[in-house]
């Protein structure tokens, strides 16, 4: 049973819907257009002489080796921070849902890194796992780990993973918490009479009911892995060491303000548009099929 | 309280006049130490005369605040001086009606400006080819080596001799590895101290057409044996624990300043920090060498930054600026500022008036940054001038980050650089045409 609203008025709607769509347009439409017009442009640096150059930058683009790495790293790092950050939340609020005494302190911790800000993140991490004078990285020597995110790639991966993944665990947190409490406790009442062991009640009850929030909390992940860690990345490693943690996002940046390429920026920044457009695109045809509302 | 409203009105109006101050905005990179000392320059000149404000602004580093201050200018939003560094330079000379040259600048304040005074390492790098002074020289580095006089004392070392070469730098470095030094010899800059000034050093080019001040058809010639050899050199010392690679740009002057680092190879306008935060002796020496090399050691090569101011800008704002510059060229404030921050004297006046002073003589070692720019260039040691500089060091940053990581051989890695940054410079050349 669907509720629609009927509209007498021919502008009323659209009155009603303008504050939205100059927003929309502002911040979204207006910015993608200059991006598409300057992908398709060489300029100086200060703007002041503009050359038409077809599709030059996206030639150069797909012949840099470095840039279709960077394709690869992408991937890894949206993956990882994806999995990591839904499973561990998830972990953290099933047990946080069960828990009664103290529940309001567990989840104002646990909901305490979303407040961060990403920059700041960032740092916290760099500093905790410097190499000269980390506290963790001293714990890590003592172990026999030598932890060196400056030269290894692997570990400068980890440490970006664990800084986006700290972050983005308490918005996830906050979803899965209200998903669960949203759940008729009677369903799950009623499988425990049955004999359900807590594991099978998750996984036949709880998990499938969580879907929507799930795919809502996946789209917003990867939307976040993708575009929203570039503070991060730059606070620790800036990309480095050599290229093994320059995501799509971070290397727009780098390509077109410290490189001062804004052709080439832009025509990244378009590649990126495509590409998250068509992930959320997917998403929603296949997956939202398998969403129970 | 009519009588109140027009009171409150009247001061206000009064005030207001009485700051027709011209505020002078003036971005810049100087952190630690060196805030202090802009700070006061600039604290300076406001109490010296009412007409004109400076008003500092710190704009992060040296590549965050030129991309700053390009955002500003396309915005509208220009300040009126921008400190830009060396590497900065091409960009901002071929930058087409964005700035304002400095020879034009004086000219238009009515302040008497003699290129001539400068010295000549220095100023040649900020002039155009056809002789005009584009931006105005303020705080010009070159390439020193640090040590750790206490950590040499302690391995048995003489803490009053100092390597020289870089064979008896790796002699040292593996002395004080087996007295347990974690990290015996580290270096910051490295594209600028372990590629520019090397090649400058050893009197061998970097890149073809003099280093890029004959043309945009420059391209890259870093690959070459001599650059190899001793990439290969710093490979085996890092595979050692000789040398411990702590970052990019200035990164590692922290790991020097906290006693972790013996030695250290730095800008000499590292000076005024390094004394600040040093709980130990150290001295200053010149750069390391192959004695094996003919022409070496020729002289080091220029770094720091250079002031350049932006065009459309009102003309009481360049009368100002050019008030400040004179300020600046000003032997006392020149003199007074080379000895507090280990920058170099930017006029021979100055360095005269230091060395009269008897500086040197108290001070051993803060002399050879002025000793290895003071020499006569070659063609090959001028200095580098090329188009999308900062992207070719990023570029080389992340090529030797893959030697010290065990990835590549440093052939391998000094060719691809040249080849990366070899696209760079024909892009930048298409866009200048």
């Amino acid at each position: 049973m669907e509720k629609r609203v009927l509209f007498r008025s021919t502008w009323l709607p659209w009155l009603l819907l303008a504050p939205q769509l100059l927003v929309v347009g502002v911040f979204f439409f207006w910015p993608a257009g200059q991006a598409l017009i300057q992908s398709v442009q060489q300029q100086d640096a200060f703007g002041n002489s503009i050359t038409w150059v077809g599709l030059d930058n996206f030639r150069t683009l797909l012949n840099d080796e470095t840039y279709l790495a960077s394709f690869q790293t992408t991937l890894i790092f949206s993956v990882l921070v994806t999995v990591l950050g839904l499973s561990i939340a998830l972990l953290l609020a099933v047990f946080a849902d069960r828990i009664i005494k103290g529940a309001t302190f567990y989840k104002t911790v646990l909901i305490l890194p979303y407040a961060v800000a990403p920059v700041v993140t960032g740092l916290l991490w760099a500093f905790m796992f410097s190499t000269s004078n980390g506290v963790v990285t001293y714990g890590l020597h003592q172990i026999g780990v030598h932890w060196n995110h400056l030269l290894n790639g692997n570990d400068a991966m980890a440490l970006v993973v664990m800084a986006a993944v700290w972050k983005q665990i308490s918005y996830n947190f906050l979803f899965f918490l209200a998903g669960l409490n949203s759940i008729p406790k009677s369903l799950i009442e009623a499988a425990a009479i049955d004999g359900a062991g807590p594991m099978r009640r998750f996984w036949t009850i709880q998990f499938p009911l969580l879907s929507p929030t799930t795919f809502f909390l996946l789209v917003i992940n990867m939307v976040y892995a993708f575009f929203d860690t570039f503070a991060i990345i730059d606070a620790t490693t800036q990309g480095g060491p050599g290229k093994d943690t320059a995501t799509l996002v971070y290397r727009v940046y780098f390509d077109g303000f410290r490189g001062m390429d804004f052709g080439g920026a832009a025509a990244q920044s378009v590649v990126l548009m495509v590409i998250v457009i068509a992930l959320t695109v997917v998403q929603f045809k296949f997956i939202e099929k398998k969403v129970n509302y | 309280m009519k009588l109140k409203i027009a009171a409150l009105a009247l001061l206000s109006a009064l005030s207001l006049s009485a700051q027709a101050q011209t505020e002078i905005q003036w971005w810049h990179s100087m952190d630690g130490a060196l805030n202090d000392w802009v700070n006061d320059l600039a604290k300076q000149f406001n109490a010296s005369q009412t007409a004109y404000k400076v008003v500092p602004t710190y704009k992060g580093e040296y590549d965050q605040s030129v991309a700053a201050g390009i955002a500003a200018y396309r915005a509208g939003n220009a300040p009126d001086i921008l400190q830009v560094f060396e590497v900065g330079t091409a960009t901002m000379m071929y930058s087409k009606g964005a700035i304002k040259p400095v020879a034009d600048v004086m000219k238009e304040g009515g302040v008497p400006f003699d290129s001539k005074a400068y010295i000549p390492a220095v100023a040649g790098y900020y002039t155009a080819p056809n002789g005009q002074m584009l931006s105005f020289p303020f705080n010009s580095s070159t390439t020193v080596f640090y040590y750790n006089k206490d950590a040499f004392k302690a391995a048995g070392l003489d803490p009053e001799k100092a390597p020289t070469t870089w064979p008896e730098v790796v002699s040292i470095a593996a002395k004080l590895k087996a007295t347990g030094s974690q990290c015996p010899f580290t270096t910051s800059w490295m594209t600028w101290a372990q590629l520019e000034s090397f090649s400058t050093w050893h009197n061998t080019p970097y890149a073809s057409k003099n280093n890029g001040f004959g043309g945009l058809d420059a391209r890259l010639e870093f690959n070459s044996p001599l650059h190899v050899r001793h990439f290969e050199n710093l490979g085996n010392m890092s595979k050692q624990g000789l040398f411990v690679y702590k970052g990019r740009a200035g990164k590692a002057i922290t790991s020097f300043t906290s006693g972790e680092c013996a030695m250290f190879v730095g800008s000499s306008g590292s000076y005024a920090t390094i004394t600040r935060d040093a709980k130990f002796k150290f001295a200053e020496s010149t750069l390391p060498y192959y004695p094996d090399v003919p022409g070496a050691p020729q002289n080091t090569i220029i770094g720091g930054a250079s002031l350049w101011v932006f065009a459309g800008k009102p003309v009481d704002h360049y009368k100002g600026v050019a008030t400040f510059f004179n300020f600046l060229s000003d032997p006392k404030v020149q003199s007074a500022s080379h000895m507090r921050t280990g920058y170099l004297p930017i006029t021979t006046a100055a360095y005269k008036l230091t060395e009269e002073s008897g500086f040197y003589k108290k001070n051993p070692g803060t002399d050879v940054a002025v000793n290895q720019m003071i020499r006569k260039t070659t063609d090959k040691s001028r200095g580098v001038r090329l188009g999308n500089f900062v992207q070719i060091r990023a570029i080389l940053d992340e090529e030797t980050e893959q030697i010290w990581a065990g990835k590549k051989t440093a052939k391998q890695a000094l060719d691809d650089g040249v080849k990366r940054g070899n696209e760079l410079l024909a892009k930048f050349q298409a866009a200048n045409k």
